[in-house]
């Protein structure tokens, strides 16, 4: 049963601020306008050692109105919400796309899309965060937090929990009116160990991913996560991490853990297949893309067995909605098919400005911005790897490894502006020696150019092994927006992957 | 708006029924203009409001506070903003960085109002862009980029009587240009955008496509290696950031002795290296005051108005200070050394340019920006990241031609003591952190032996 979209956000003046900001574009001339309104509350808490640190409310309500004029784009954004600021905010929308004209290269026009009257959508989650009592949520972080602190190793623990209710109304000239609400939260604990003797540090954190749940999510309610299993053996990890091994650098094969597998798959995929990337929008900032346009269909990405979708429909995936910033309906496609690229994630001037390169008439739904005062630009689906139907489970992989390591869980990350040559750590890695786990070892890091690496992916886990990993802070687009995206990933086997020893590369 | 900053700050002082209380009111706006392929993309025009208010209930240890921030607060909005403020400190319980609010009267310009921003301020940068994308037109290079302009004013009042205005305006612009296959990088950042001289900056950008025209490949390894200020800035502000007294204390910071507290006293470098902040020092201003809209590792709610003066960091190499709220201090023991906006380096006697330190390279490389920078180790702040948009190579004192890209893994607190010339501090944008972090001061500096552990075939 969808929940309702919270009455004080229907209670806003909605429609007759969008009647009176598309009418004053239609008035000035625009061909396209689409108006916006949207409220992000938002709140962060934090303890340190089961005490509270920081806490922080939030409420973001702001109205935008994009215009198309000419060919140009224009866009302005405020905050007052009476009609006539709103009429205001449109000029404003008209004169900034008149002072763009001239230095503008290409007349803008965008891929049709049909009209969504009126629908409304809400995500899936059974208690809004933002209806419980700060106090119980307190208290529930302070009873994690002291469950870990009690832990045998453990110095100090740090907990986290951000929680997002997203409401957003959009109108458009062409008759599209769409009411949404997203809920999110990403609950952490981060636990440390100090080796006063050795003059040193550890940190082991939870797995648990950002999602768009509900506060079930938080207590454990819905079984997503088995909270006091992931508390419990944090301590136990650390200590045993304190005593591991340096790791000898050299090429190895390694199961990764759909927990550290994630954020490979955004970096390496979900930026490298953004169609603004590619066509250089982001050469200033992001950073652009290998996997150029005219390599689709070509582009050998990885292995006979990448399989990598996008979708904005996944249940609980961060970047799911029902419609985008351009009133476009939630979709999902295949990018990596069979190893090769076949797609991109596109926004409807791209869609109908290479309609031709990439076969399509039509967006798959990816203009979004991270704010009522930003403008839209093309962000991440849900960028996914799909499990093979009959593939083994993890423990399936990593017996087909006579020497390598098993890693788990994200942890450092970077990746260069073409999304070629990569480097990421973990949470933790064991080693593995004649397809059986042995303990951990510290200070690797796994590095790679992503078609190499994508390429050496012998198997992936079957559909047991899916776990959604994501992030609240995809970076992207100047002025600078944070969007949230999740990605699945089964566990998957790589072969000889280039491992280094970060001791090594500090000079220690 | 038909409420005035001011008036919402006396207006929620009234309502609130907590024992202290203090109100922030943030007015900002700001312009953009964004371009791609020789021709503009997108552009926006923003004003936000943003009111927080801070509810301390309590006396003595038992002191809690709740912070609730809301934008486009209207005249009946206040009350149950100032109320969810309240509730919020009830529920929290008492804080742990509980201290007096800072006592204090009001400033001058409190009554000012807040001042605004427009596309006005691209009246010279807009025309000299289409220039520069004619001339890269009919040159074969293509440009990228980015102009903003900000101002944000923040106005601060609290139950103890502090009245408190700060004005940040804050531009910047980057632009990345791309020829054959070289790509090449400028960018500054300044309070006022006039200062920013887009045709001189387009000529640099040229200089280095064409040094990028000669290719020359050259494997990973460690290099003589020139960082303009620029990467230094990329790496000492992480080196600053990563300065709060609270990790160190706790032994989980490069800046702690684990289960000993902090290295406060120690030399972190044998060079006479000064990291400072300053609140006033020239072109890269910033509030003098503590402004914190929450509590966290690095800031307490209770210190808002708390004076932020200049603080060396590292003084002639020696750690001197960390960041500290007035908490943190009594737990480690040393002053309250609030955070800065802005960040320095400076290293005594040296100076020069970047070309100048190039002048002594037999050979070896000089970047232009530094990408994607996260921690690999945080015991000994190894960090990881990418060269970007040109790395030159230099042989007898002179670039020769454009080698690849590189990954490097590299302690900024290790360069400090390993590097071997310095040139002058001027302002620096860092390519990473400017967008958040945009006012600091670096020196050039050149490295013997920069770890450059992979080669990226980015270009």
């Amino acid at each position: 049963m969808p929940q309702d979209i919270d009455e004080a956000f229907l209670a806003l003046p909605l429609r007759p601020l969008a009647d009176a900001a598309l009418q004053r574009a239609r008035d000035l001339g625009a061909e396209h306008a689409a108006f916006r309104l949207e409220r992000i509350r938002s709140q962060h808490l934090t303890l340190r050692d089961a005490r509270l640190e920081g806490s922080s409310d939030g409420e973001v309500v702001g109205l935008s109105v994009r215009v198309l004029h000419q060919g140009t784009w224009g866009f302005a954004a405020g905050v007052e919400l009476t009609a006539e600021a709103a009429a205001r905010v449109a000029e404003e929308a008209v004169a900034l796309a008149g002072i763009a004209r001239p230095l503008a290269r290409t007349r803008v026009e965008l891929a049709d899309e049909p009209v969504h009257a009126d629908v409304t959508w809400v995500s899936e989650y059974a208690v809004n965060p933002f209806e419980v009592p700060d106090a119980d949520k307190v208290a529930l972080l302070a009873d994690y937090s002291a469950r870990v602190l009690g832990q045998d190793a453990v110095e100090h623990v740090s907990a986290r929990l951000s929680q997002v209710l997203e409401c957003t109304f959009y109108a458009d000239t062409a008759g599209t009116v769409t009411t949404q609400q997203r809920v999110r939260l990403e609950p952490e604990l981060e636990a440390v160990a100090v080796d006063a003797e050795a003059g040193t540090f550890e940190t082991m954190r939870t797995l648990a991913a950002p999602v768009a749940r509900g506060w079930e999510y938080v207590t454990g309610e819905d079984g997503t996560v088995g909270w006091a299993a992931s508390l419990d053996e944090l301590g136990p990890l650390l200590a045993e991490r304190l005593a591991a091994p340096s790791f000898e650098a050299g090429r190895y094969d390694l199961v990764i853990d759909p927990t550290n597998l994630w954020l490979t798959i955004h970096e390496s995929v979900g930026h490298a297949t953004e169609l603004d990337r590619a066509l250089g929008y982001e050469a200033n900032y992001a950073g652009t893309s290998f996997a150029t346009l005219d390599r689709l269909g070509t582009l050998e990405y990885g292995s006979g067995v990448m399989h990598v979708t996008g979708d904005r429909t996944t249940p609980h995936g961060l970047a799911s909605v029902g419609y985008d910033h351009e009133g476009v309906a939630a979709q999902s496609w295949d990018i990596v098919r069979d190893g090769v690229l076949v797609g991109y994630q596109l926004d409807r001037a791209m869609a109908h400005a290479n309609a031709d390169a990439l076969g399509v008439t039509r967006s798959n739904g990816c203009a979004f911005a991270d704010s009522p005062g930003h403008v839209p630009v093309q962000r991440m689906a849900n960028v996914s790897l799909q499990p093979a139907p009959d593939g083994p489970d993890t423990a399936g992989l990593i017996e087909r490894v006579e020497d390598g390591l098993y890693i788990v869980g994200d942890k450092s990350w970077s990746i260069d502006m073409q999304r070629y040559n990569f480097q990421f750590t973990g949470q933790r890695a064991y080693r593995i020696r004649h397809g059986r786990l042995e303990g951990q070892v510290k200070d690797f890091a796994y590095q790679a150019t992503t078609t190499d690496f994508w390429g050496s992916m012998e198997a992936v886990g079957g559909p047991a092994t899916y776990v959604l990993g994501g992030t609240f802070f995809c970076g992207k687009a100047e002025p600078g927006q944070a969007a949230p995206v999740s990605h699945g990933a089964p566990s998957a086997l790589f072969r000889g992957i280039s491992v280094l020893n970060t001791a090594e590369e500090g000079g220690r | 708006m038909t409420i005035t900053p001011q008036e919402i700050v006396e207006r929620c002082l009234e309502l609130s029924r907590a024992d202290g209380t203090l109100v922030l009111v943030e007015e900002s706006s700001s312009a953009n203009l964004r371009w791609a392929n020789n021709g503009l993309t997108t552009n926006g025009l923003m004003r936000e409001r943003s009111v927080t208010v801070v509810a301390t209930v309590g006396a003595g240890t038992g002191v809690a506070a709740g912070v609730v921030g809301r934008s486009a607060v209207g005249p009946d909005d206040l009350e149950p903003l100032v109320r969810a403020a309240e509730r919020a400190a009830r529920d929290n319980g008492p804080a742990e960085d509980a201290q007096p609010l800072v006592p204090g009267a009001a400033a001058a310009d409190f009554a000012d109002p807040p001042t605004e921003t427009s596309p006005s301020v691209f009246g010279a940068a807009a025309p000299a862009l289409g220039d520069a994308f004619g001339r890269a037109e009919a040159d074969g290079r293509l440009l990228y980029g980015y102009v903003e302009h900000e101002v944000r004013t923040t106005y601060l009042g609290s139950s103890t009587g502090l009245r408190l205005r700060h004005e940040q305006p804050a531009g910047s612009f980057g632009m990345t240009g791309k020829s054959g296959g070289a790509s090449a990088w400028v960018g500054r950042a300044a309070r006022d955008l006039a200062d920013v001289d887009v045709t001189a900056l387009d000529a640099e950008l040229t200089q280095r496509l064409r040094w990028g025209s000669r290719t020359v490949e050259v494997p990973a390894g460690r290099y003589d290696t020139v960082l303009p200020p620029t990467c230094v800035a990329d790496l000492m502000i992480f080196a600053y950031w990563s300065m709060g007294a609270r990790d160190a204390h706790d032994g989980r910071s490069p800046y702690s002795r684990p289960g000993q507290g902090t290295r406060v006293g120690e030399t972190l470098s044998t060079r006479p290296v000064t990291l400072w902040s300053d609140p006033g020092a020239p072109g890269i201003e910033c509030a003098p005051f503590v402004l914190a809209r929450s509590s966290d590792d690095v800031q307490s709610v209770f210190d808002n108005g708390l004076p932020a003066g200049r603080t060396e960091w590292l003084r002639d190499g020696r750690l001197d200070a960390l960041i500290q709220t007035r908490h943190t201090a009594g737990l480690t023991d040393l002053a309250a050394t609030p955070v800065v906006g802005n960040v320095g380096l400076t290293v005594d006697g040296a100076q020069g340019t970047t070309q100048d330190l190039v002048a002594g390279v037999e050979r070896g490389l000089l970047l232009t920006s530094l990408w994607y920078i996260r921690p690999v180790d945080p015991m000994t702040m190894l960090l990881t990241g990418l060269t970007r948009d040109g790395v030159y190579l230099v042989e007898h004192g002179e670039v020769v031609g454009a080698v690849t890209n590189f990954r490097f893994n590299e302690s900024p607190l290790s360069l400090l003591d390993r590097f071997t010339a310095a040139g002058a501090t001027a302002p620096a944008y860092s390519r990473e952190w400017g967008e958040y972090f945009p006012r600091a001061a670096m020196p050039p500096l050149r490295v013997p032996d920069f770890n450059m552990s992979t080669v990226s075939q980015a270009s």
